[in-house]
């Protein structure tokens, strides 16, 4: 009979205790650090200087692998065609889409003002559009649902708060912002598993990433010595140092393969 | 069997078929929940005890695998509260009354896991503690139909002891051998440890199933003994090919964009295999238990303490 009370108590204060302190709806903000940042210091246009260039692939494409939405037939209805996995997209010129180009590091000691607009990253015919992106710390991400059918929003971090949300057709967006910089955060949805996209998040706006064309710029950029950083989804990352001078626009290409 | 025997047997053929129909129940669940972890469905509902706010959300993609492992996870612990209820009311052994209110208390603690280990996000120790608390309750579920059935009170002839280690021991040491090798499992499904560790605990359970099979093959004639051990070798046969096949699957699909339906099948036929086959070696143990008790007590009615000569 004790045994029998004890373990009926002990259940039920284990499940108090889990609906008490667990919570469906974790909040989206996340404190910013609390570091004593250096106030911001302005970048003076006169002296700007500007990186552009363009992210190839060298060696074998894998095959693009095919995306099976049958089952969702909100979604599947949204595509004219035959929806592909967007971790490699190359385009026609042999460079590749998707990938996140930005300063690594070079720009310490600076502060830089967070952007006043949101990120926009929205759920559209079971795809996250786009599927890269980048956002300044504390910068606010806002993740919208277009589809007819309900999705959990979900980023895997490392450095930064993990939380899970959902979101039902027609519901408000979610506004979330990271308090750490990270490159890169995973955002998954669980009720679609091949929905996948990655967050960049830096302590400056010097960041870009490749659109259909492969290309990318970074301008407005303090004349110095800086490491620029590039990183893709299927071909990992890579780095190269650079110098510019006071408004000199300066060109790089990054070449990236596969690994293995 | 004798006529004081068979007046002390205490058998409820419904109560037996009911226990049996929970023990089924229970591996539809265990297949459920390895559906949600194969189709990366864990956290497709972000709240619990309700699903997005409600008792039945839109079954749509991974919802549909994790909401329908709760409904089945619920109506199980229903059927876990009527069998503690029944075997209450009807059955005369109090250590086996006292079994259903623990089986009770342990779905309780299962369906709180799972609703921790989504509310904070998959903690490895709570997800492999609920795989394998899973495996538990299966086993204590088919042990309930064991202990339920006519044939576990019927006298049988004893167990001839030959060997060491004793097939007691060995029948446990098979039980804890394929139970720590599915918590091996579990923590390769949750990414905690590679897959070295539960290649080894599967060779290690290979060698102590094939020692147990051969005992009992050998020097055992009785029914409870080797029907369990032909199971044990089978499930053991099944049980390598399907970790095999699903281990090449995940690798051969590893870039696919969503889990892919062949690799999904063979992992979860791996998690059901695993788990009949912990709960054939723990219905093996206590089998032999069972027969190694008899045999302890026809001694002692045979050489009453007060007649035996200790050495």
């Amino acid at each position: 009979m004790n045994l029998r009370n004890i373990a009926a108590f002990a259940s039920l204060f284990l499940l108090l205790l889990v609906i008490g302190c667990g919570s469906a709806e974790q909040p989206a903000e996340e404190t910013a650090a609390t570091e004593a940042a250096p106030a911001a210091e302005p970048i003076d246009p006169a002296t700007a200087a500007t990186i552009s260039g363009k992210v190839s692939f060298e060696g074998t494409a894998p095959r693009r692998r095919r995306i099976r939405m049958d089952a969702e037939v909100a979604c599947a209805q949204m595509h004219s065609g035959p929806v592909y996995s967007e971790n490699f997209v190359l385009n026609d010129n042999g460079t590749l889409r998707n990938a996140f180009v930005y300063v690594k590091s070079g720009l310490e000691g600076r502060s830089f003002p967070t952007p006043p607009d949101a990120v926009v990253l929205d759920q559209k015919g079971c795809m996250y559009t786009p599927h890269v992106v980048g956002a300044m710390v504390g910068q606010t991400v806002r993740v919208l649902n277009s589809d007819q059918t309900t999705h959990n929003v979900h980023p895997v971090p490392k450095n930064n708060r993990e939380w899970n949300r959902s979101q039902a057709p027609g519901a408000n967006a979610i506004e979330a912002t990271f308090a750490r910089d990270e490159i890169m955060i995973p955002v998954k949805c669980n009720v679609h598993p091949w929905m996948k996209s990655y967050i960049g998040v830096l302590k400056h706006p010097y960041f870009a990433v490749t659109g259909e064309d492969g290309t990318f710029e970074i301008g407005n950029l303090p004349p110095g010595d800086y490491t620029l950083g590039v990183w893709h989804e299927s071909l990992g990352s890579s780095e190269m140092q650079i110098s510019v001078a006071a408004q000199e626009s300066k060109t790089v290409d990054f070449v990236l393969e596969k690994a293995g | 069997m004798t006529e004081r025997h068979k007046s002390a047997i205490s058998h409820h053929p419904w109560l037996h078929r009911f226990a049996v129909s929970t023990a089924g129940a229970t591996i539809l669940l265990i297949v459920a929940g390895a559906l949600v972890t194969s189709n990366q469905a864990g956290l497709a509902v972000p709240d619990w005890p309700l699903s997005y706010g409600t008792w039945m959300p839109p079954m749509v993609g991974g919802i549909f695998y994790e909401h329908g492992h709760r409904m089945i996870g619920a109506s199980v612990g229903l059927l876990t509260i009527i069998l503690a209820l029944w075997l209450w009311r009807a059955e005369r052994r109090s250590w086996l009354r006292c079994l259903g209110f623990i089986g009770v208390a342990v779905v309780v603690l299962q369906g709180v896991l799972g609703g921790i280990t989504v509310l904070y996000l998959l903690p490895w120790p709570v997800s492999v503690g609920h795989a394998s608390l899973a495996q538990l309750f299966f086993c204590l579920m088919v042990s309930l139909a064991l202990f339920t059935s006519k044939g576990w009170q019927e006298e049988t002839p004893p167990l001839t002891e030959v060997g060491v280690p004793s097939l007691p021991r060995l029948s446990i040491a098979t039980a804890l051998a394929v139970f720590v090798q599915l918590v091996l499992g579990a923590t390769v499904r949750h990414q905690v440890l590679g897959i070295v560790p539960h290649l080894l605990g599967a060779a290690l359970v290979v060698v102590v199933v094939a020692w147990t099979v051969r005992r009992v093959l050998l020097h055992h004639n009785q029914k409870a003994l080797r029907q369990p051990v032909k199971a044990l070798a089978i499930l053991t046969a099944l049980q390598l090919a399907l970790g095999m096949g699903s281990y090449l699957a995940r690798l051969a699909t590893a870039d696919a964009p969503q889990p892919q339906p062949l690799m999904v099948a063979l992992t979860v036929a791996h998690v059901a295999a695993g788990a009949l086959l912990l709960a054939t070696s723990v219905v093996l143990a206590l089998q032999t238990h069972r027969l190694f008790d008899q045999r302890s007590a026809i001694e002692s009615r045979l050489f009453p303490a007060t007649q035996r000569v200790h050495p």
